[in-house]
């Protein structure tokens, strides 16, 4: 077993943790209450955006919500061309931590957006879960047992920092920030959507030929539509508490999750480690508690010190009680208004499995509205938006909901299952993977996706699936395979430069011919583990799409093929639903 | 694969009495782990999700009314 926390090892002795003798929080005025604010963080103040020039304001499209997914498709669209507004009730990022846990999809995603240093320079990155059992070791999982990829398995982050980047980045890249902008009022017709702002310096008409609703899980837009939002609701509260323990701190940056613990009996518990020194810990609290009283410093300080030791200082920096849903709406898009994120689908925390889907909609839609707005696909390919992740929306509730179901079992039978899982997982290795602590996000493969072509060939990433990154040469200097890839459509060729090929391809394909032996104007695949993970044969391609998800391969390309294959990806072939 | 529920036990007196021994003594709760832990253990090793399905049914169907 792991080293364990101060208050576990006293506890396996037998003894009982001594009181709480943990500095008393103190703010200014003596109160025992919680700072308004994390102390690790200032939230930046935006400036109020002003009134436009006219009173009729119309643009392509608008975003209702600065929050990570907003941004992330104000980002993804500004890049490729598209003027977008955002407007936002708030003039703020994220108040308090929430989402922490991003994913090696979503970091790829990052960096395809130009962000990925900044999360591997700040965030923790981790890859490996461990499960207690009462006081001992039930499971270790590794999440990324593979070298060879430029993003970790996970990074830990604070989502205020992850929005703070992506502001900066949206106000350079053009985007129209409007904070302290209301939406009061929406209505919706074929040609777009008129939305009724309000800001304190007075009210306008903002008009807009596509509405993307990214307005959290609450979303004023779902309401005003009155779009039924239904699913399956937990009779349990979890508390959120993230300390700062300062100096040197002998924990390990893993993911450790507690069935039983002896200082929380009976229910679970979650650690992560966050940057700035921050922990966060998850308690599950039970349907009966009382959320409010809960959230007071008296309730929280001994429940933490019970867990790290008397002996280890912390202060409080947020505190958070929460019940969860899992739901999603019927559809994602109703004519020219498109939800995304929490707006469109909400999902337990136990898995990491909300921001980093949320951020995962806006990779999907991004290139499919900007290339419907440039007049190279029709608006059916907007649908495929809907197909391709309202099928990941029911990936990630089946597998929270089968995670919440473990941790927080319904009833006596499924108690004694759990349990029984638990005990057999300590001795027995068949049992570990049926230990359920939340199955960590991983990205969806679109398998029955309207835009896929063929696969070409047997094994390998198949078509839907996201690239996988490999480790690269080009011109001698260390590179990635997924740098090269999500301008737009890429043909990647696992055969040396071919200029006949290159040149009959047809409008909107850019081929990337990578090599086993090195080759110039090829990136060398030096280690082969580009061609392995698509299984690929020598001379085989894989037309990947701007979001890098796989298209179509051919064993041997023709420029026919793959002229049918692009015109598949664009939506051609579908026809467009009703609305 | 398809649920085998001919006979197949040599000495059928004998599980029955190595079941009712192995709950001995054991509360309500301690038992119904014991199942569990029992059930779990059989379901590995037959392995394979089908048959399992067909046994849980079968189980389902056989209770009294």
């Amino acid at each position: 077993m792991k080293k364990a926390f101060p208050a576990m090892t006293a506890m396996r002795g037998g003894a009982r943790p001594g009181g709480p003798a943990v500095p008393p929080l103190t703010p200014p005025g003596g109160a025992r209450r919680l700072p308004p604010m994390p102390s690790t963080y200032a939230n930046p103040r935006y400036q109020a955006g002003p009134l436009p020039g006219s009173l009729e304001d119309r643009h392509p499209v608008v975003i209702a919500g600065a929050g990570l997914v907003g941004l992330t498709l104000a980002l993804d669209l500004a890049r490729r061309g598209v003027k977008v507004v955002v407007v936002d009730d708030d003039d703020t990022v994220s108040l308090g931590s929430r989402a922490i846990c991003f994913a090696k999809r979503t970091l790829e995603i990052f960096g395809r957006l130009g962000l990925g240093a900044r999360f591997l320079d700040k965030g923790i990155t981790w890859k490996t879960g461990r499960v207690f059992h009462g006081s001992s070791e039930a499971y270790a999982f590794d999440l990324l047992p593979e070298e060879g990829h430029e993003y970790p398995a996970f990074v830990n982050l604070q989502q205020y920092y992850a929005e703070e980047w992506l502001v900066e980045a949206c106000i350079a890249a053009g985007v129209d920030l409007r904070w302290k902008h209301r939406i009061a009022r929406v209505e919706h017709d074929a040609e777009g959507a008129t939305l009724t702002i309000e800001t304190p310096d007075g009210g306008y008409a903002l008009r807009a030929d596509w509405l993307l609703a990214c307005d959290g899980a609450r979303s004023f837009i779902r309401d005003s539509l009155r779009l039924p939002f239904t699913g399956q609701v937990f009779q349990d509260r979890f508390l959120i508490a993230d300390v700062v323990i300062r100096g040197d701190v002998p924990f390990p940056t893993e993911r450790w999750f507690w069935f039983d613990p002896p200082f929380h009996p009976g229910r679970s518990v979650l650690l992560h480690k966050q940057p700035d020194n921050v922990w966060r810990i998850d308690f599950q609290l039970g349907w009966d508690c009382d959320p409010e009283a809960e959230k007071r410093p008296e309730k929280v300080i001994p429940r933490v010190a019970a867990m790290l030791g008397a002996d280890v200082p912390f202060e409080l920096e947020w505190v958070s009680v929460y019940t969860f849903r899992c739901r999603r709406l019927e559809r994602f898009r109703h004519g020219r208004v498109i939800f995304a994120g929490d707006a469109a689908h909400q999902v337990s925390p136990f898995g990491a499995r909300g921001g980093n889907s949320g951020v995962q909609d806006a990779d999907n839609l991004g290139w499919k509205l900007a290339l419907v707005l440039d007049g190279r696909a029709p608006a059916a390919l907007l649908d495929s938006y809907e197909a391709e992740r309202v099928a990941a929306a029911d990936e990630n509730i089946l597998h929270s909901t089968r995670s919440t179901d473990f941790i927080a079992p319904k009833g006596d039978a499924a108690r004694a299952y759990r349990d029984a899982v638990l005990e057999l997982a300590a001795h027995h290795a068949f049992a570990r993977p049926l230990v359920n602590s939340g199955r960590l996000s991983r990205p969806t493969t679109y398998a029955d996706s309207p835009l896929n072509g063929g696969a070409g060939w047997s094994g390998g990433t198949p078509p839907g699936a996201p690239a996988p990154d490999a480790p690269v040469l080009l011109d001698g200097q260390p590179d990635w395979l997924l740098r090269h890839i999500g301008d737009g459509f890429t043909l990647l060729v696992f055969g040396p430069p071919d200029a006949a090929l290159a040149t009959a391809l047809p409008a909107g394909i850019v081929a990337l011919f990578v090599t086993a032996e090195e080759t110039p104007g090829a990136l060398w695949d030096h280690a082969g583990l580009a061609a392995a993970r698509f299984a690929a044969p020598r001379g085989g391609a894989v037309l990947l799409r701007p979001d890098q998800h796989v298209a179509a391969r051919f064993a041997a390309p023709d420029p026919a093929a793959l002229r049918a294959a692009l015109d598949r990806a664009l939506g051609h072939g579908m026809a467009e639903l009703p609305a | 694969m398809s649920l085998d529920t001919t006979p197949r036990l040599a000495d059928p007196d004998a599980l029955f009495a190595l079941l009712v021994a192995a709950h001995q003594g054991l509360d309500a709760e301690a038992s119904r782990r014991l199942d569990a832990r029992l059930v779990l253990l059989l379901a590995n090793h037959i392995g394979d999700m089908d048959t399992l399905r067909q046994a849980i049914e079968r189980a389902k169907d056989s209770a009294q009314r």
